[in-house]
């Protein structure tokens, strides 16, 4: 076997040395040790082993993996891509120096590079240096599956703040988690849900004690860095009465000829009083110009918002993937609980996208916005599927979606698809759509006072994205802007 | 600085300008009128280097930064760079764009283009402050999106704010006077001389009438007609055109 992973392992670098188109196509030299490729329960018990998981998790996998088998991959969704053989993947990949680390300045000076190379924000760039006083970001390193840094630790302890990967977590805090994984998405919840469920590598846990409001934003930067590694990210946020946490998800991935599966799920979960601001940027590799190669992005993303007055606000710039399956929900069961829903989703070249949310009014007086801001260049599809539902006894339910979509070219699509389920006749529900092209007017207009023509469409569609891109942190949303520009290079004219 | 020479473009195969030939030396105003449809915009446009507005002939020389250039072989950015402004008949919506975000990203993309430092977001404040100080613009109005729910004065008067702003050497006004009441056209007549009367820039005046030009006093006058000069002269023939109108004054 060992023979075997050091061939895949040299081929993986390989492929990975060809990168050079992608701003992000580079790859690094971290050694990285596979499970063999295919999935079976085999797979499933050796993920669990290497990560020394008790008997409970090894068999909540083990569930999952059995219910998988008998389910079929939906086909709904408006995206074509080809047939995935689920036993061509490896579904585990881990750098082989596990190391703890006091502090982040003893990070491995690979991995550092990787993170400058990413362009991490400036704040996070001085708290990797150590600058004493720069503003605290917390980054949880998920790199290649597996967490090689935490930091800040310390202080999050201080305040109570759990924030660990989710392997440790399971260790650490096996009944915290025992109580929530799972609940707000179940393991028989939709087929690449059910798939995370039996082999999820890593992830995240943030727990936020009663009363507690977290005293940094907290970061994690993902990274898929071996080839036809599927990554399947676990991310679990509990926030208890009257806390309040705001996480980051950033990613970016180097360029692969062959097409990546990732399945990730995140479940969130608001009480009282509670709030959870979720802000996510993705830039995994979309593919070439041609719409070769490019991750498959299979994501469940649910928040369960629980106590009365909770609130969950989901922030997305999503320029990555091939193809986007991903529809960040909120399940509103508390009374007067509030949902949100900022999304940007550009897709240029042939990249598919079919994003929006869920917003499941059970709470009397439950409340929730919908922002959806699609931009289209290029060959691509871009689809908002979103559902507001509101339940028989949810009285006083108030729902406002604005669906606003921006064609670059005259061969691109974009389409809106809303699903409104209202049982209750005290609700009001709104639903604007827009369709408006990039104007040749406002191109030479704005080309006229000294942008060029990338430039001019930059600002463009920053601007027609404004709305949701306030939403984001600061140092987030100058990195998105950077990357809406990024990814519709070369779409005009 | 500028020398338009025997120009000729069409729009969709159709020919607008036919034969165009106008010098604008460095520390005049020259004023061009004309009839509806002789071409006015049609050469605004041109010279900004809008896509969609084919030049079929002749040339335009300019006294840019580095010396004499060929302005239709830049792109448009590079051409306002070079110091070309335009003044738009009707001033685009950037929905979501501040003012300030759009002028300063404008501004420093041509410093940059010109090897200048960018300005700071403090210098440009500054910058921008004193500009709209000088048309009588409420600053806070810099903060709202590019003309978005601007009256028809208030995006003259902002157009004009832009090119104190961006400063530049020669600047194509079409029609700026349209849409302002009296005391708004003193104003930007006003704001006109403040900026570009200097005798190393230039100002190309396109109006349909006499009383922009009472406030900026023109060095000379044109009349384009059917896409081309048809007569030049002083500010007198503005007075003539306002008097007895166009078909009289060319018949003469």
């Amino acid at each position: 076997m060992s023979e075997d992973i050091d061939i895949q392992d040299r081929e993986a670098r390989e492929a990975a040395e060809k990168a050079a188109e992608y701003e992000h196509g580079w790859s690094s030299d971290i050694e990285t040790e596979f499970a063999e490729k295919g999935l079976n329960e085999d797979t499933v018990r050796f993920i669990s082993a290497k990560k020394g998981e008790p008997e409970w998790m090894l068999d909540w996998r083990l569930k999952a993996f059995r219910l998988w088998q008998e389910m079929e991959e939906p086909n709904w969704a408006k995206l074509g891509y080809p047939e995935i053989d689920y036993q061509d993947a490896y579904y585990y990949a881990a750098p082989k120096k596990k190391v703890e680390l006091d502090s982040l300045d003893d990070l491995d000076p690979e991995i550092k590079r990787v993170y400058d190379k990413l362009g991490i924000p400036l704040g996070e760039q001085e708290v990797l240096a150590g600058v004493k006083g720069a503003k605290k970001v917390a980054v949880d390193a998920v790199f290649d599956s597996v967490s090689v840094a935490t930091s800040f630790r310390e202080e999050l302890k201080r305040a109570g703040v759990i924030f660990l990967s989710i392997s440790e977590a399971i260790r650490e805090y096996p009944d915290l988690v025992k109580k929530w994984l799972g609940k707000v998405v179940p393991q028989h919840d939709n087929y690449f849900a059910t798939l995370n469920s039996a082999v999820f590598s890593d992830g995240t846990f943030v727990y936020v004690p009663e009363g507690v409001r977290c005293p940094m934003e907290l970061s994690t930067y993902f990274r898929i860095n071996a080839e036809n590694t599927g990554q399947f990210e676990r991310t679990l946020i509990v926030a208890e009465k009257g806390s309040y946490v705001s996480y980051l998800e950033g990613c970016t991935a180097p360029m692969r000829d062959e097409n990546q599966l990732h399945a990730a799920v995140v479940e969130l979960v608001a009480m009282e009083d509670a709030e959870i601001k979720y802000s996510t940027v993705q830039n995994w590799y979309p593919g070439n110009s041609e719409g070769v190669g490019g991750i498959y992005n299979f994501v469940t993303k649910r928040a369960l918002c629980q106590g009365a007055r909770s609130k969950v606000s989901w922030t997305q710039v999503e320029t990555g993937s091939a193809v986007t399956w991903k529809y960040p929900s909120c399940v509103l069961n508390g009374e007067d609980s509030v949902g949100e829903f900022y999304s940007v989703a550009v897709t240029n070249n042939h990249q598919q996208a079919d994003t929006g949310t869920k917003m499941i009014h059970n709470g009397k007086g439950s409340r929730s916005t919908i922002i959806s801001k699609g931009i289209s260049a290029g060959k691509s599809d871009n689809t908002y599927r979103g559902m507001v539902r509101v339940a028989a006894n949810a009285d006083g339910v108030r729902n406002r979606t604005e669906c606003d979509s921006l064609l670059i070219g005259d061969q691109c699509g974009a389409h809106t698809v809303p699903y409104i389920e209202v049982k209750n006749p005290t609700a009001q529900i709104e639903h604007e759509a827009t369709t408006s092209k990039i104007s040749d007017d406002q191109l030479f207009y704005a080309m006229q006072r000294g942008l060029d023509d990338e430039e001019a469409m930059a600002l463009i569609v920053n601007g027609f994205a404004k709305e949701v891109l306030k939403e984001l942190p600061m140092e987030f949303a100058v990195e998105a802007q950077k990357l809406l520009a990024i990814s519709l290079e070369g779409s005009v004219g | 600085m500028l020398e338009i020479e025997n120009l000729t473009a069409e729009i969709d195969g159709k020919t607008i300008l036919n034969g165009l030939t106008l010098t604008v030396p460095a520390g005049e105003v020259h004023a061009i009128m004309g009839p509806n449809g002789a071409g006015k915009s049609t050469l605004s446009y041109v010279l900004g280097g809008r896509p969609g507005y084919e030049v079929t002939g002749g040339s335009v020389r300019f006294d840019g930064p580095n010396g004499d250039c060929d302005l239709l072989d830049m792109e448009p950015h590079e051409r306002a760079a070079a110091g070309l402004f335009l003044g738009f008949q009707y001033p685009v919506e950037i929905p979501g764009v501040s003012n300030v975000q759009f002028l300063r990203e404008a501004l420093n993309s041509q410093r940059k283009a010109r090897g200048e430092e960018p300005l700071t977001g403090g210098e440009f404040l500054k910058l921008a402050k004193e500009k709209s100080a000088l048309l009588k613009l409420d600053p806070e109005m810099l903060k709202r999106h590019v003309n978005v729910g601007f009256s028809g004065g208030e995006k003259k008067r902002a157009e004009m704010v832009q090119m104190g702003i961006l400063d530049p050497k020669f600047a194509v006004l079409d029609e700026t006077d349209s849409g302002l009441d009296i005391d708004a056209l003193r104003v930007v007549g006003e704001g006109i001389n403040s900026i570009m009367r200097s005798p190393d820039k230039a100002v190309l005046l396109i109006t349909h009438y006499q009383r922009l030009l009472e406030v900026v006093k023109p060095d000379k006058v044109s009349i384009l007609s059917q896409g081309r000069i048809v007569q030049t002269g002083g500010p007198e023939l503005a007075v003539r055109l306002e008097e007895e109108g166009y078909d009289a004054v060319m018949a003469a």
